[in-house]
């Protein structure tokens, strides 16, 4: 743990991201205290106004202030983004133990279930899948969730791959240990690293996910704010202003590039030679 | 391999069906007659009062001769036309990103690894940083602003101007070239940081290698090593690098067809969802992903044509 701090605090890249990360996170719970104005209530007087003194980023169609529709709209990144992650890991980490303990059958069958979900084009999958679904914010996390757990299963199954022969593995067999405590005990708890940088690097795609989604509409509907529908709305005033396209989208970059940034510095910190198998097609959404 | 994952491809999609709460039919509601037809047409097409079983073998009878029923819209064509008029589009989109991308990123990807920890290996590291964050919509409208709205130097949306069949030869030459520069721009830019990233990296690995050395110790001219040597041990891992991110550039053809009114499958899908017409959403995703499950395959085999140690040995990808 010392050494992992040590190398982590040379990261300077990654520390900035780290930072960004957590400022993220204090907007998204003080959202209400820091937006300005209500998020949902319109003023006809003022609309489409370009950035002021009373609005920062300025108005959109129906005199909304974008900042705080913005800030407001973190919150659901943030929940999409942690939700739908950890759902994905959830069923990475069942699957991929499975089939990197018991081997034979299990791993024949879960990998090709891998193989299988990575052939589908996500977005024509996702798009496919919320058809026919009742749209809701649960059924986005949800569905981003299920479609997005191929990398860690695969993670999680050469980790399971490595650990099981180790000494403490074969000891505890030895004394009779169930398979079960093994895996849960014993080997996951040492194989959590990667996990961890997996999971990190996943939030930052699944917020992509999510605001492309919302982007096309048919993630996140209004009235909640998010970046992507704020994107989606600004599309119509594409001519008139350019704010409300221009600054929902830069705060999605930030978000992501922190993210990425904090996940690779923790990959390095933890051990360089993980960068050969997290985070390779990690990154991005789709 | 391919036949089962194709048989997988169908039941997935098939399953997709019956993710609905109760019947996919309620889903449509309403009771005009249009829409009281439309859900008899879905019943018969998938055979929802039958068991499971025999609906899915009934669904994948008819899939595997491409008959994927008639569309919802009021026009009622065949799913297999309508897919049949996108897919030329979105394919020549694909493959023009492609080429760019790999032609972009292969001298990048070299460059840096060959001038490791130079300014342009920094420069390019951060392009690529801020390249994996961009969300393409968003480069989408911005380069939309920026060239349509406020300069006018592009067309912001669709392939070809309204009156294009008016146009001199060349002018239509043209015309065609402006309406895919911000697609095709937009598309690449993505998948430009990604392909250098790996290139750069497979590119170092191959220079540490002991026949790089020799190579060199020979007394070969360095260009020689790296342009020969290097660079084709190099290329070997990014045949398998494309071939596992078709999909997500296939994928992203959603994205931008919707935004530029390109009239590809991305854009006939989103419509579809829109609508609610179930048949065209079906063949989509199984055509679609059919399609590249076909382009895996033929990056595998060109694998083992590029690389014939792997000949022996290989079963599947890891």
């Amino acid at each position: 743990m010392k050494a992992f701090w040590r190398a982590f605090r040379r990261n300077k890249l990654a520390l900035i991201g780290g930072v960004v990360v957590a400022c993220l996170f204090v907007v998204a719970i003080a959202a209400p205290w820091l937006a300005p104005w209500d998020p949902h209530r319109p003023d006809i007087k003022r609309i489409l106004e370009p950035p002021s003194r009373a609005h920062w980023l300025g108005t959109d169609q129906i005199g909304r202030d974008v900042l705080s529709r913005m800030l407001y709209g973190s919150r659901v990144s943030l929940a999409v983004g942690f939700v739908s992650v950890g759902i994905a890991t959830a069923i990475g980490i069942l699957l991929g133990a499975a089939a990197g303990y018991h081997g034979g059958w299990v791993d024949g069958s879960v990998m090709r279930l891998v193989d299988l979900m990575l052939v589908f084009p996500r977005f024509f999958l996702l798009l496919a899948v919320l058809a026919f679904l009742k749209p809701s914010i649960w059924t986005i996390m949800a569905v981003i969730g299920l479609t997005g757990w191929m990398g860690v299963a695969r993670l999680v199954r050469a980790e399971f791959l490595a650990l099981k022969e180790r000494e403490f593995v074969l000891w505890s067999q030895s004394i009779g240990a169930s398979a079960t405590r093994i895996i849960w005990r014993h080997i996951l708890p040492n194989a959590l690293g990667p996990v961890l940088v997996a999971m990190t690097l996943g939030i930052p795609a699944a917020i992509l996910t999510e605001s492309g989604l919302s982007f096309l509409g048919l993630g996140v509907r209004p009235p909640y704010a998010t970046w992507g529908n704020i994107l989606n709305e600004g599309r119509d005033a594409i001519e008139l202003a350019w704010w409300q396209s221009l600054y929902p989208g830069l705060a999605i970059l930030v978000t992501v590039l922190s993210y990425n940034l904090l996940g690779e510095g923790i990959r390095d910190a933890l051990d360089p030679r993980l960068r050969q198998s997290v985070g390779r097609f990690g990154g991005r959404g789709r | 391999m391919a036949i089962p994952l194709l048989i997988g491809i169908t039941f997935i999609s098939f399953l997709v069906i019956h993710l609905a709460p109760g019947d996919p039919t309620e889903l449509i509601g309403g009771d005009d007659p249009v829409q009281l037809q439309s859900i008899e047409q879905l019943r018969k097409l998938y055979g929802l009062d039958q068991p499971m079983h025999v609906q899915y073998l009934g669904w994948l009878k008819r899939v595997a001769f491409l008959d994927f029923g008639r569309s919802f819209q009021p026009d009622g064509r065949p799913v297999l036309d309508k897919i049949r008029e996108r897919l030329p589009v979105t394919l020549l989109l694909n493959l023009i990103e492609m080429t760019i991308i790999l032609m972009i990123a292969i001298p990048i990807g070299v460059r840096s690894a060959t001038h490791q920890y130079s300014a342009f290996d920094k420069i390019t590291t951060l392009f690529v940083f801020v390249g994996f964050a961009t969300p393409d919509f968003w480069l989408a409208v911005l380069l939309q602003i920026l060239f349509g709205v406020h300069l006018g130097w592009l067309p912001m949306s669709q392939l070809r101007n309204p009156m294009w069949e008016y146009l001199p030869f060349w002018k239509q030459q043209w015309d065609f070239v402006s309406h895919l520069v911000l697609p095709i721009g937009v598309a690449t830019f993505g998948g430009l940081a990604g392909f250098s990233r790996y290139m750069r990296q497979s590119m170092l690995e191959v220079i540490r290698q002991d026949y790089i050395q020799s190579a060199r110790a020979k007394g070969l001219d360095e260009r020689k090593v790296i342009g020969k040597h290097a660079l084709r041990n190099a290329l070997m891992p990014i045949v398998t690098i494309l071939g596992l991110s078709l999909p997500g550039l296939i994928g992203g053809s959603v994205i931008v067809e919707t935004i530029f009114a390109i009239p590809g499958m991305g854009l006939l899908m989103v419509q579809s969802v829109f609508a609610r017409d179930y048949p065209v959403i079906m063949g989509n995703l199984v055509i679609v992903s059919s399609l590249t499950l076909f382009a895996n395959l033929v990056a595998d085999l060109t694998y083992s044509l590029v690389d014939p140690r792997i000949r022996v040995g290989r079963r599947g990808r890891r």
